[in-house]
Parts: structure tokens; sequence; C-alpha cells
């Protein structure tokens, strides 16, 4: 490259910042979002506030999934299998009823003792278990039943077995499913919402957080030990890619913040159940009146306008 | 894990050169094939596609050089040039992010990840998109999600055929969750080519890991994959460094997706050509 082209890009490129941020289609309902994103100020949650979230996502005392179910569901029968090859135990599924209604349900699941962690792969799925998530979210589109999926994986299990039966591919179509149902879902990540992992099943109608969850492309160690070359880094990491559900909903991924009881939700399951219950209710109500063709719609535009970029 | 084989087929391979956890340690100078020494000159490796005429290995092929390989001569149209990174975490590691971008596309002279545009293949009218591993490890951000997501709406303009060629190392870290967003962004546009009647004629190229591989490159109507290439959701180190199991020689190698049944072909750089014109003329027959 001549020094003239150089130096004409490195000054296209100091104009970045001055350049109009376009959204990734041409909505502009998604402008008012972006618009508290470029407003963002340094003082809002500080390091030490993000990285407390990913110490509290992870805490093993708190709720998983099936803690939930047991304090949310009125019913609940769990469905086993993939129907192809096995049943994975990092993910459940089933059905339930929630505030006189049926539901379906899909949750990664964690252990909290060390028998019950191996059993559960650390809520680390294998492709078979996107494939019950799968056939879980058929069956809801089948009669109506809306999809409540909980996310909390630290990631896709990366395993020999997990690659030779297709992780990747698994994790794409259960997007891709996921994003034609015409069914109401909403995803609640309730602690760590692991990239690949999480949002195979996360591609839902209304997104929320809980207050302590974490979602991101990559574990802080991960990143830390890619970029800083150096996984002890992995808190520098996390305070620049901001996995906390305030920035994620800034950045417009999410579309609300569920809150948990004082100090988080394993200081008391009752309570983290209750107002989580809440959430859910509400936003099943409030998609229960969007017609169903209109919630797909919608559901592809929110996320195929995802994103940030310039025209330069 | 209860009820898990491992699934493992025991079978000799001759692409063990590909075995991509050995390319970070020292790294030989680009031009020697990695499979059997061979040094070449750069316009030696380019007239022979870039794969070493003595043993075979393919080399990787930057975007452009790509485009010309398989595009009718002078038929490629570039499409949504104008899209750049923007830095929506101000993110920072050793670097801005900024700065990287800015080196990258000084380093490639391209504006991301991706190279889109029309173009014909022997004759055949189609869509074409090429990843570009030398841009930040051909990363997906926004700009490669938006730029592939708008290929795909213009093929579908069409009712028309949009060929991707993937090499990438995953979502881009430096646009924290965003890039993530990228995977059902393009999810969806591949959703929306296939509702009004398109097609996506997926090739994989080394290596194709990550995001990458759990969204588009997975979707296509017909996947290929390029002999030796890497094509896995993890990368061999993760995995290893997870499962402390001694990986399989071949392990997340085109010929065993080929064999686990994630990818139709492995077809040679040679044949590539010649494939994708068969196919768009099959996909163009349509009633």
């Amino acid at each position: 490259m001549t020094q003239e082209a150089e130096l004409g890009l490195r000054d296209r490129l100091a104009q970045l910042s001055g350049v109009k941020l376009l959204r990734g289609t041409k909505l502009s309902a998604e402008l008012e979002r972006l618009q508290r994103q470029l407003e963002r100020l340094r003082e809002d949650t500080s390091d030490e506030e993000i990285w407390r979230s990913v110490e509290l996502a992870r805490n093993e005392k708190r709720p998983y999934t099936l803690d939930y179910v047991e304090r949310i569901l009125d019913d609940w029968f769990e469905l086993h299998g993939d129907r192809g090859r096995m049943d994975d135990p990092a993910i459940v599924a089933g059905l339930g009823s929630l505030d006189g209604r049926t539901i379906a349900l899909v949750g990664h699941q964690k252990g909290r003792d060390i028998a019950q962690r191996g059993y559960r792969n650390f809520g680390m799925a294998y492709p078979e278990g996107y494939r019950k998530a799968m056939r879980t979210m058929e069956l809801a589109e089948r009669h109506g039943f809306p999809l409540v999926t909980f996310v909390d994986t630290p990631g896709a299990y990366p395993g020999i077995a997990a690659e030779q039966h297709g992780q990747g591919g698994a994790i794409a179509r259960s997007q891709a499913l996921m994003l034609r149902l015409v069914t109401p879902t909403v995803a609640v990540v309730i602690g760590e919402g692991g990239s690949g992992g999480a949002i195979a099943i996360a591609v839902a109608d209304r997104v929320l957080m809980q207050e302590n969850a974490i979602y991101s492309v990559i574990s802080p160690e991960g990143c830390a030990s890619i970029l800083w070359r150096d996984a002890a880094q992995a808190k520098k990491a996390a305070s620049a890619f901001k996995p906390d559900a305030a920035h994620c909903l800034e950045l417009g991924v999410i579309d609300g913040i569920v809150p948990e009881p004082e100090g988080g939700a394993h200081e008391s399951h009752d309570a983290a159940a209750v107002l989580l219950r809440e959430a859910l209710v509400a936003h099943l109500d409030e998609l229960a009146d969007v017609p169903s063709d209109e919630l797909r719609r919608r559901r592809r535009e929110k996320f195929r306008s995802m994103g940030v970029l310039v025209s330069v | 894990m209860p009820g898990m084989s491992s699934g493992h087929i025991d079978v000799s391979i001759e692409h063990k050169r590909a075995d991509p956890a050995q390319q970070d340690g020292e790294r030989e100078h680009p031009n020697t094939c990695p499979g059997c020494g061979s040094h070449y000159r750069d316009d030696e490796l380019a007239q022979h596609l870039r794969v070493c005429p003595h043993c075979g290995h393919h080399f990787p092929v930057r975007a452009p050089e790509r485009i010309e390989q398989l595009a009718d001569h002078g038929s490629f149209e570039e499409e949504d040039a104008e899209l750049r990174s923007a830095d929506p975490l101000d993110f920072f590691d050793l670097k801005p992010y900024t700065e990287r971008l800015a080196q990258a596309e000084m380093d490639t002279g391209l504006g991301d990840a991706i190279l889109t545009g029309k173009a014909s293949i022997d004759g055949n009218a189609c869509r074409l998109a090429a990843m570009d591993f030398s841009f930040l490890g051909g990363s997906m951000g926004s700009v490669v999600g938006e730029r592939f997501a708008r290929a795909c709406e213009r093929a579908a303009e069409d009712q028309g055929v949009l060929v991707s060629i993937s090499a990438s190392g995953g979502a881009r870290m430096q646009e924290g969750i965003l890039a993530l967003m990228q995977l059902p962004k393009t999810v969806v546009a591949v959703g929306d080519l296939h509702d009004a009647g398109g097609a996506l004629l997926s090739v994989l190229a080394h290596p194709t890991t990550g995001g990458v591989t759990a969204s588009f490159a997975s979707l296509g109507d017909v996947i290929l994959a390029e002999p030796g290439a890497l094509t896995s959701f993890a990368g061999p180190r993760v995995v290893a460094q997870t499962t402390r199991e001694k990986l399989p020689d071949d392990f997340g190698l085109a010929e065993s997706n080929l064999r686990f049944g994630h990818v139709d072909a492995v077809v040679p750089r040679p044949e590539l050509r010649p494939t994708l014109a068969r196919l768009l003329r099959l996909f163009g027959a349509r009633g």
C-alpha cells in the first residue's frame, strides 16, 4: 500500500467515531436503543460490578433450571432424549403449567455436588442436548404451547464426540428452528450465557437476563488467554467485553432485566423464583396478544438488525 | 457421560500435515508447504490455485484471489464495500480495537473479513461471499454478519444462489455480545433466502470454526469442504485442554466431517469451480 493511501486510510479511520452509526437494517425502531448506547457514559457499571456479576452468575449456590421449575411451575413432566441417539442431562426439557397455561420449557442444567456436576457435564450440552431442545420446540409449535428457555451454560461442550456428532450444525439448526416458531417464546439467562451454547436456545421474542447473569461471546478466561495470552487477566477481559445485564440491555441484545433478591439469587431461591415467575407471566401475557405471524416477523427482524456498523 | 460413546472410528488418514495444532508453534515461511517442505515462489503457488503440486496440500487463499479463482473473469462486482465495524464497546486489550481494525485494513486492503458481491461462475449468475482469514482471523463481527445477510437478501431477490466460502476462527471477541448476535442474524438471512426460493452453497475452507460453523456455514443446502480443512465448532486446542484426551489424527478435518455426515463432499480446489458450476446449473433449472 502506498504511503498516501495509508495516510488516507488512517484519516478515514480517525473520523470513524464521528460518523453516523447505522443499524443493521433500515428499521428506525431500533434507533432509540442505539441512541442510548451512544450516550453511554463511563460512570455506568464499574469493572468491579462487572466482575461481581461474573462471580454471582457462577455461584454454585445459585438456583439452576430445575430449582426454578420446582418453584415456578404447578405441574412438570420431564421429557427425555433426542429421539435419535441419547438423553443429554445437560439440557432438561419438559411440559409444565405456569399460571394456568401449559408451556414447554427447555433449560441448561448444572449440577450442584460433584456427582451431579459430572452427570450434568457442568451444563455443557452435546449436540444431542440441542436436538432434544429442537424436538421440544417442535412439540410446543404443534400444540401452540408457549416456549420458555432458561440459559445457564459455560458453553456447548468442546469434546471429540460432540464434534463428531455435529455440534456446530446442531447449534445452527436450533437457532434456525427457534427463529421460525409462531408460538410465543421467552428466553431468560439465569446464570452464564456462554456463547454458541447459549444462543442455540436464546433466540426468543423476549430475551431477559437476571440481574446478576452474564451473557457473552466467550468466557472471560478464554478471552484473556487469547488476547492477553494469560487466563489470569480474566477480570480485565470481562471489563473489556462487558457481559453484564446492564450493558447487554444498552446494546439492545436483551429486552429486559429480571431483578434478584438482595445479594443475589443464591440468597433466596424462593424469592428469586417469585420475581422470575412474575416476569415470565407478564411477558407471556403480552405476547399472547400478538398475532403469531407477527410474532415471528418481529423476532426475525430483531435478530436480523443486531450489530453496530458504520458506512464510510 | 452415561450412554455416551466416543464414536471414534479408527482410520488412517493422509492429512496429518493439516493438523492446525502444529501450526500455532513455529511458523514456517507461508510459501513453504507444511505437508512436504517444498518451497514455492508466490506466482508458482498462485498458478496452482495455492495447492502444493508435489503433495496436494491446500494453502490458504485470500478472499480476492478466491474470487479470481472461482468467478468468470471480470464478472465480480463487489457490494456493500462501504460497511465498516464500529467499536460499540470501546474495546481495548493490548491495543484498541479501532487500531486493530485499521491495521488489518492496511495489511489486507479489505474493509473486513468478508468480500461479497455479484458474479458468475461458468456463465451461471450467482452471489459470492468469500471470507478472508488474514483479516483478524476471519472473525465474524457486525460487518461480516451484515455483508453476509445482505448477500443472502440480494440472492433472494432473484431466487438465486449464494455461494459462500468460509474461513474463520469464529466470532469477533472485540465486538462482545454483538458478535454472538451475528449468529442468529446470518441464520435469519439464510432462512429468508430459503423462503424466497433461493439456495446457499456453503464451502468450508481451512479453518471454519466457532461461530461461523455454528451459524450460516452449517446451513448450506449443499456443504462442500476443502481437503484437510479444519471445520469444527471447537478448535483442537480447546478440546484437548477440556477433555485431556488424545485427539484423533483427523480431528475436525473435512475428511472426518464427511465420514460423520456433516459435509456432502470434500472437493479438491481444482475441482471447486466446475463443481460449483454444476450445482448452480442444477439449482438453476428448477421448474
